[in-house]
This record gives C-alpha cells, sequence and structure tokens, in this order.
C-alpha cells in the first residue's frame, strides 16, 4: 500500500461520527441493572444470607456465575473479530486458555509449600517429573505483575504475529477458520506433553491461594466475581466505542467488501490486526479471571471443539450486535451446565441443533428476535 | 552334550533300551526313538541337583517320547503319586511311564515344581525334541523358540533337524540358530562360517556379544566388518520402513481428504462432518462383519462392506447437503459451524445407538500377517491392501471427474457455476450428487480406516484438521494436488517421527502446512481463476 493508504492510528484517533449514542436509555438501564445484581444482590446473598435460607447463593452459582461472565467476556471479543470484522475465528480458546496458564503459572507458585511434595520452589507436576529446577520460562512467575503482563502480552503477541502472517497474504474466509482450528489443536498437542512444561494433560490444579487470599474462601470468590463482571461491562463499553468510531465504520466495511475498502485507499491488514490482537488480549485476560474461580486450566480448553463453542454462543446470541454474544454465552453456558448433570445423553444433541437452529433459521440470533430493526 | 558325564550316558542308553518295546505302541514306526523314559530317569528328570543333565541326555538322544513328560513338568501338570509319577493330561491324571489312567486321590499328589532357569532350559528341550514333529507353523513356532533362546546342548538336534527340514522358512530359522550356537565353536573356521550366516540375517545382538570374547583376528576382522554390513542394513531397512508407513499414512489421509476436496472445490464449503462420515462407514463395515460372523464366506464380507460403507456414508451426506449445505448456500462460515453442529449430532447418536465403546472390526484371514521384505521389515498385509485400495479409489475418482457426465457438470459447476447454471445445468442436482458421492467416498475410507484403527465413535474427531491441511496444501477441487499433498504430508510425519517424537512430529507438519498457505494460499496446484475474492 501506498503512503495514501488511511491506516490505523488515524482512523483511531478520529472523532467518532455525529449522532450516534453508546446506547439508548432503556438499554442502560438493563445493563445496570445486571450489573448491579451482580456486584451487589450476589455478595449479599452469597455472604450474608445464612446457608439455611432459600435465598442463599451456593458456591457452585456464585463459581458458575463467574465462569458464564468470563466466557461473555470471550464472546465479547469474538464478536468484534468475527461479527464486525467479518473473520471467523475457530482458535479464540488458544487465547483464553493461553492467558489462563500465564496466571495459573502464577497460582502454582502461590502454593508454595503446601503442595502434595512441600517443595518450596517447583510445582508438584515438576517433582513429579523428577525436575531439579525452574525452566526458563518459568522465571519470575511467582510475581503477579508479571505473570498479569503475560496473560496480555502472550495472546497478544501469538495473535500479531499469526495475524501478520494470514492478513497479509489474505488469507481470510474458511481457510483463515481452518487455520486457526489447526493453530489450537496443534497448541493443544503441544501442552498435553509433559516435556513442554505445563503439567501435561493435567495442566494446573489445586491452586490455594491468591495474593495471599485463600481462594477456597467465599470473600475471595465474590472479589473474583465482581472483577468479572467488572470485566465484562469494561470490555462492553470498549467495544461499543470501538465500533461507533470511525475504525468501527472501517472494519464493518472490511467485513462486508474487502476488496471496496482496499480500493478507497484504506489497509484492511493494519485494521484487522488491531482488532484481531485486541481480540486475542481480551481473551487472554478473561482466561487469567477464569482459572482462579474454575481453579483448574489444562490443554482441553485448546481443542478445537471449545473455541467452536465460542463462535456458536456468539451467533446465537446475534452477531455483530455485543449485546447478543453476552446474552448467546449465558445462554449457552448456562444450558450446559443445565443439562450435562440432568441429560448428560441429551446435552450434545442440544448443542449440535443449536449449530443447525441458529445458522438456518436465527442469522441474527435470539437478539435479532427481540429487536427486529435499527439496532440500539 | 560334552558336559554329561559318560557313565550317565551309559547308563541311560541301558535303561532305554530296556524300555523299547512298551514305548512303540503309540509312534509311528518312523518316528521310533532310539530310546525311552524309564522310572529312573523319570526320578532323576525330577531331582533338583540331576535334572538338567538328565534333560540334556534325552535332547541329545532325541528321545522323542519324553515330550509328553517333559511338556508336563514344563506346564506344571507332572505330580508325585503315592505310588508313581502321574501326568495330568486334560483333567485326566494318568501313568507318566505308560500314560495308563489311574485313580487317585488328588489330595495325595505333590506338583513338581521346576525354577525359572530350569523352565529356560526345558522350554529348550522340549522345542528341540519338537522341531521335526507336527506341520511347518508347529515346526516354526519351535524353531523360533530356539532362535530367541539356544543353548549349547540343543546344537545337534537343531543341526539334525535343518537336514531334514523341507520349509523354507523354517530351515532359515534353524540356520540361524545352527549359526548362533556355533558362534562359540572352538574351530576358527566354524566361527568364520557362523559369522557370515549371522550378518545374512541381520543377528546384530549375537555378534555384537562374541565380539566382547573373540581372540582370533581373522574371526574378530569378519565380526567388525559384519556388524557394519548388519548396521547398514538395518538403517536402509527403517528408511524403507519409515517411508512405506509414511506412504500408509498418506493412503488414510488420501481416502479422507478425497471426498472433501471434491465437495470443497464444487461448492467452497467446507464441511466438518466429513471425518463423520468416515465413522459411518467404519460402523456400516462393522455392521456388515457383524452379518457375516460365523458365515463360511467370512473372509469375503468387505466385498460386501465396500458397497455398503459407500452408501451408508452418501446416504447421510446428501441428507446433510439437503437439511443444513444447501440451505446456507453462500456463506461458508456458518455452513462450518452448523456442519460442525451436524457433527456433534451423528457422533452423540453413534454413541447411544452402538455404545461408547470401540467396536471391533477383525480383519479377513488373508489380510493378516505380512511380507517380509528383509530380515527385519515386515509390510503387513493390510497396509499394503489400503494403500493400494486408495489407489484404486482415486482412479475411480479420476475416471468418475474425467469421463462421465456427472464429472463433465461437477468440474463446469467448479469452474463458473453461474455460467453452468446458465447453461441450463441443474446446479443444485449436480451439488447433492458431487456432496453424496464425496461422502461415500469418505464412507470407503471409513471401512479401510476399520482394518488397521479402532472403531468408535470419536474415529473421525481426529481427521478433522489433517484432511483439511491436505486439501489446503494441494490446492482446491485438484485429484493430483490432493494425492501428492496427502503422500507427502504423510511421508514427512513419519520421517520426522523418529528424532522429533510423534506429537511434536505432527505439530512441526501443521506449522509448515501454516507457513506454506503464507506462500502459495492457493495450494500446491492452483487453478487459475480471475475472481479476485476466492481466487
Amino acid at each position: 500500500m501506498s503512503t495514501a493508504t488511511v491506516t490505523l492510528a488515524s482512523a483511531l484517533v478520529a472523532p467518532a461520527p455525529p449522532g450516534r449514542r453508546l446506547y439508548p436509555p432503556l438499554v442502560w438501564a438493563v445493563i445496570l441493572a445486571v450489573y448491579g445484581t451482580l456486584v451487589l444482590l450476589v455478595p449479599v446473598l452469597h455472604l450474608a444470607v445464612p446457608a439455611s435460607s432459600p435465598l442463599h447463593l451456593s458456591d457452585y452459582t456464585v463459581t458458575l456465575l463467574g465462569k458464564v461472565l468470563c466466557y461473555a467476556t470471550v464472546a465479547l471479543a469474538m464478536d468484534l473479530v468475527w461479527g464486525y470484522t467479518g473473520i471467523l475465528s475457530l482458535g479464540h480458546g488458544l487465547f483464553f486458555a493461553l492467558g489462563g496458564y500465564a496466571m495459573g503459572m502464577y497460582l502454582m507458585r502461590a502454593i508454595g509449600r503446601d503442595g502434595v511434595y512441600g517443595d518450596p520452589v517447583l510445582p508438584d507436576f515438576m517433582v513429579f517429573l523428577d525436575w531439579k529446577e525452574l525452566p526458563w520460562f518459568w522465571l519470575g512467575s511467582d510475581r503477579f505483575l508479571q505473570q498479569a503482563l503475560l496473560v496480555m502480552l502472550v495472546p497478544g503477541l501469538l495473535a500479531f504475529v499469526f495475524g501478520w502472517f494470514a492478513f497479509r497474504s489474505r488469507i481470510r474466509g474458511v481457510y483463515f477458520s481452518i487455520i486457526t482450528q489447526a493453530l489450537t489443536y496443534a497448541s493443544m498437542l503441544l501442552f498435553f506433553r509433559n516435556q513442554t512444561g505445563f503439567g501435561g494433560n493435567n495442566g494446573f490444579t489445586d491452586f490455594k491461594r491468591i495474593l495471599g487470599f485463600p481462594l477456597a474462601s467465599s470473600r475471595t470468590r465474590v472479589v473474583l466475581l465482581v472483577l468479572s463482571a467488572t470485566l465484562l461491562l469494561s470490555v462492553l463499553l470498549l467495544c461499543r466505542m470501538l465500533v461507533l468510531s470511525k475504525l468501527g465504520r472501517v472494519i464493518t466495511a472490511i467485513r462486508d467488501a474487502e476488496e471496496r475498502v482496499r480500493f478507497c485507499g484504506y489497509d484492511p491488514v493494519s485494521f484487522k490486526l488491531f482488532v484481531w490482537t485486541l481480540s486475542a488480549v481480551l481473551c487472554g485476560i478473561a482466561g487469567a479471571l477464569y482459572v482462579p474461580q474454575v481453579g483448574i486450566i489444562n490443554p482441553s480448553e485448546m481443542s478445537p471443539a471449545s473455541s467452536v463453542e465460542i463462535a456458536i454462543a456468539v451467533a446465537l446470541g446475534g452477531r455483530g450486535t455485543l449485546l447478543g454474544p453476552i446474552l448467546g454465552a449465558g445462554l449457552l453456558h448456562g444450558a450446559k451446565s443445565v443439562l450435562t448433570v440432568a441429560f448428560p445423553q441429551a446435552w450434545l444433541f442440544v448443542l449440535g441443533l443449536a449449530f443447525i437452529v441458529v445458522t438456518r433459521w436465527l442469522p441474527r440470533g435470539v437478539l435479532g428476535l427481540l429487536w427486529r430493526e435499527g439496532r440500539p | 552334550m560334552r558336559s554329561v558325564p559318560s557313565a550317565e550316558r551309559l547308563l541311560l542308553l541301558f535303561l532305554l533300551t530296556a524300555a523299547t518295546a512298551r514305548a512303540g505302541e503309540a509312534v509311528p514306526p518312523e518316528q521310533r526313538p532310539t530310546t525311552t523314559l524309564d522310572a529312573a530317569t523319570l526320578d532323576r528328570l525330577v531331582d533338583p541337583e540331576s535334572r538338567d543333565a538328565t534333560v540334556t541326555a534325552l535332547v541329545e538322544a532325541t528321545d522323542v517320547h519324553a515330550l509328553p513328560v517333559l511338556r508336563a513338568l514344563l506346564e506344571g501338570n507332572l505330580y508325585r503319586g503315592p505310588a508313581a509319577m502321574l501326568v495330568d493330561h486334560e483333567g485326566t491324571l494318568q501313568d507318566a511311564l505308560t500314560g495308563a489312567p489311574v485313580q487317585v486321590d488328588r489330595e495325595q499328589l505333590e506338583s513338581v515344581t521346576i525354577n525359572n532357569r530350569f523352565r529356560k532350559t526345558l522350554e529348550r528341550s522340549v522345542a528341540a525334541l519338537s522341531l521335526s514333529r507336527g506341520s511347518a507353523s508347529d515346526r516354526l513356532a519351535s524353531a523360533r523358540v530356539l532362535q530367541d533362546n539356544p543353548g549349547p546342548e540343543v546344537l545337534a538336534a537343531v543341526q539334525k533337524a535343518t537336514e531334514h527340514e523341507t520349509d523354507r522358512e523354517v530351515r532359515e530359522v534353524l540356520r540361524a540358530t545352527v549359526a548362533m550356537l556355533s558362534l562359540a565353536s572352538p574351530d576358527p573356521a566354524q566361527r568364520l562360517a557362523a559369522v557370515e550366516e549371522l550378518r545374512r540375517v541381520h543377528a546384530k545382538r549375537q555378534l555384537l556379544q562374541r565380539l566382547e570374547v573373540e581372540q582370533d583376528p581373522t574371526v574378530l576382522a569378519a565380526l567388525l566388518d559384519a556388524i557394519r554390513n548388519v548396521d547398514l542394513a538395518l538403517q536402509r531397512a527403517a528408511m524403507v520402513g519409515l517411508v512405506f508407513s509414511g506412504l500408509s499414512l498418506g493412503s488414510i489421509l488420501l481416502l479422507a481428504a478425497l471426498g472433501l476436496a471434491v465437495t470443497f472445490g464444487l461448492m467452497g464449503v467446507i464441511n466438518m462432518a466429513h471425518g463423520e462420515l468416515l465413522m459411518v462407514g467404519a460402523y456400516a463395515t462393522w455392521l456388515v462383519q457383524l452379518a457375516f460372523r460365523g458365515s463360511r464366506h467370512f473372509d469375503w464380507y468387505l466385498v460386501a462392506a465396500l458397497p455398503a460403507s459407500f452408501l451408508a456414508a452418501a446416504f447421510v451426506g446428501a441428507l446433510l447437503e439437503v437439511t443444513v449445505v444447501r440451505r446456507l448456500y453462500g456463506r461458508p462460515l456458518e455452513t462450518l459451524l452448523a456442519t460442525w453442529g451436524a457433527s456433534l449430532l451423528i457422533v452423540q447418536a453413534v454413541r447411544m445407538t452402538f455404545g461408547a465403546q470401540n467396536v471391533e472390526v477383525s480383519n479377513p484371514s488373508w489380510m493378516s500377517g505380512g511380507v517380509t521384505l528383509l530380515p527385519d521389515l515386515v509390510l503387513p498385509w493390510n497396509r499394503i491392501v489400503i494403500l493400494g485400495f486408495s489407489l484404486a479409489v482415486l482412479l475411480g475418482a479420476w475416471l468418475l471427474l474425467k469421463q462421465t457426465r456427472l464429472g463433465l457438470l461437477v468440474r463446469a459447476v467448479t469452474q463458473d457455476r453461474q455460467r453452468a447454471r446458465g447453461l441450463g445445468v441443474r446446479t443444485p442436482r449436480v451439488d447433492l450428487l458431487a456432496f453424496a458421492v464425496g461422502s461415500g467416498i469418505a464412507g470407503l475410507g471409513g471401512c479401510a480406516l476399520s482394518q488397521i484403527g479402532n472403531v468408535g465413535p470419536e474415529l473421525g474427531q481426529g481427521f478433522i484438521v489433517d484432511s483439511f491441511m491436505v486439501v489446503v496444501l494441494g490446492g482446491v477441487g485438484q485429484l493430483a494436488g490432493t494425492t501428492i499433498a496427502a503422500a507427502s504430508l504423510g511421508v514427512v510425519n513419519k520421517l520426522l517421527e523418529p528424532w522429533a517424537g510423534a506429537v511434536m512430529a505432527k505439530i512441526a507438519v501443521l506449522v509448515f502446512v501454516i507457513l506454506f498457505i503464507q506462500r502459495r494460499p492457493q495450494g500446491l496446484f492452483a487453478l487459475r481463476g480471475r475472481a479476485l475474492e476466492d481466487g
């Protein structure tokens, strides 16, 4: 592209087109009500209401809520690349898992002497493998700040390098989707190996504390839930601002007619790369919040199936709506946790049918049913 | 032999001649032994002090009549009874010497126990004595026992058996055993001959063992030369074996990817349930096999399984096309997701119908075993058959595309859908038929897979990524590209395996394909087109 190309930077700083609000008042009210419930009502019901009361929220429910919030953040990040930019990634689970692993490394080191083998430095699985010292990539993993940075850097860097190669070669459509699937599949195989240094197929588990706070306590759980809800709200606002900005118009145009955008003097590669990398970073942060709440991270998060589930959550809620994916993630994972317990045989049927029904009959998702025209 | 005291041999000879008449009953005249067992020998056979020498003497004398007792001793069926030694022959107690049934209370019996060292000697002796008995495969089994576990006392017996042996394979094993044993011979000339023989059969271990104790310079030189020679041959064999297993993997990838290449090239959609069509084909094969079980024609069930697996997979594929793929025309990404959903449905339906466990599909007898190409390289028949089969399917697909009217229409629609429709081609019909044929080819692949691997509901899931790599690497809608891509991916994968490990090899291949796509997004053999968007 020549110097005349409109690049990313100018689009980022340009003011949003006039006449567009973030959300109409009614939608704002709903968003704030849900957020308020999560950060005020849930902690009260969990901590203050005695366990005997029917209003009491169990540990399981709070953890489930936190989990769904993390998945919703991932779905939101996915909506940015798929719903708005038209890039279907079948490998977003990888970025989520990488963020989770970076946080898991810190949590493993924070176990300290309380592990099964009581080694002050080495995590249990390394003692089990008879390793004598930490591999180089574990250096400094006991520092929370470093790992928190890695949570964003590792998925971001991987996405940047991968996207740079892929977008420059104009790989798109189903080719891109399949290659992202191959990427996450290869990473899963890599992480399954014990020699890779991330606990093999057991991954990381048996965490004890985070920043000195015990993970088993209700208060820590509530704090993590509030953090997850806040993360989701911030990501929602960030994405909303992005898609309403000039950049948002450009990426939507790329989705609809990439070649025309190119001929209009815009460089699609830098726009796609920016959105793609940002999305990966958001997934990494969500993964980092997911791990302490669920208490385990293993390579199955990188399986092609988990990544496809992210995509279907987005499609179920409604692509290109931002609120839809949140709804979709809630519906999907809510249904999953109910059905896998109640009717384990039926769950895969429901999931499989969801894929077909949503793509065939609900191209705009559940939210599309509610909002016929004139998106908020 | 030489360790047996001569007094004992004399005694044995004496005893054995005395008992010849009684033992002769059940034995054909030509196998009539020169010696046989009697009570004293039997006593010495169960006495830990003298049993080694006694067994050695029996082998030396080729006393085939001692076999039942030796076998009983080996299998723990020899008992010390109140009056005489007894053998438990399939539940009935018999006198060890006469074979006459005996009524004894089992409480009074005491089993004769042996230790592991003596067990080895016994195994060897039993094998040595059975060398000239039974069918060729029985003799081969005996010869293999001796080859794996040779001992100096069987040398004479093996040499004698070698002279009389008529089966080529058995003779080879026997010759190798003789060579192993005569490697310890005091005569350097014999040792040289043995080295030469062992070089021929690639018995590296024995050569290395001898290398440590050999003193004679000529034999030493011959040993070193032979070991180098064997090393080279082993490397060559390993290489050929690797390339073969790579081609074998490639043939499976080809079967998995061929149908996909047709449908992807034609409609530009990726069928994520393609792996499940393989699984459907494998289950169809299993069902046909069940129907043939117990029949005389079991060995030929594959002939019926081939059309069955083709039709089953083609039917499921056609159903998928009509209900899902057709409805999402022009929305390839949604098709990806919808077919993924369909794959979940198929897997779960199979799991609930046939169970989550793997089912067993047995090879027909003509497919078991293998071709011994080199002493260290056996190519399994089932892999060879599948290699040939995949080529046959490739030929069939090529003929279908190039020689039939359907093929012509498929090619026309692949190249320019709009214009083909404008010229009156009923594209929906072509789509449906091509999709069904592509799915049927996957079903054939499943039938082939059932012959070499486990058949379970998750069979197809491992193939999604792999077969797409083949299609993407080979270029869309290109049979030649698909073939070359499948073969080279298979071979590269297998060649990397020895020094990178199976998982790392797979990862390396995936990374290679990802990088390759950067350079040539259209694959090895690109269709030349003018379209900017899909080109």
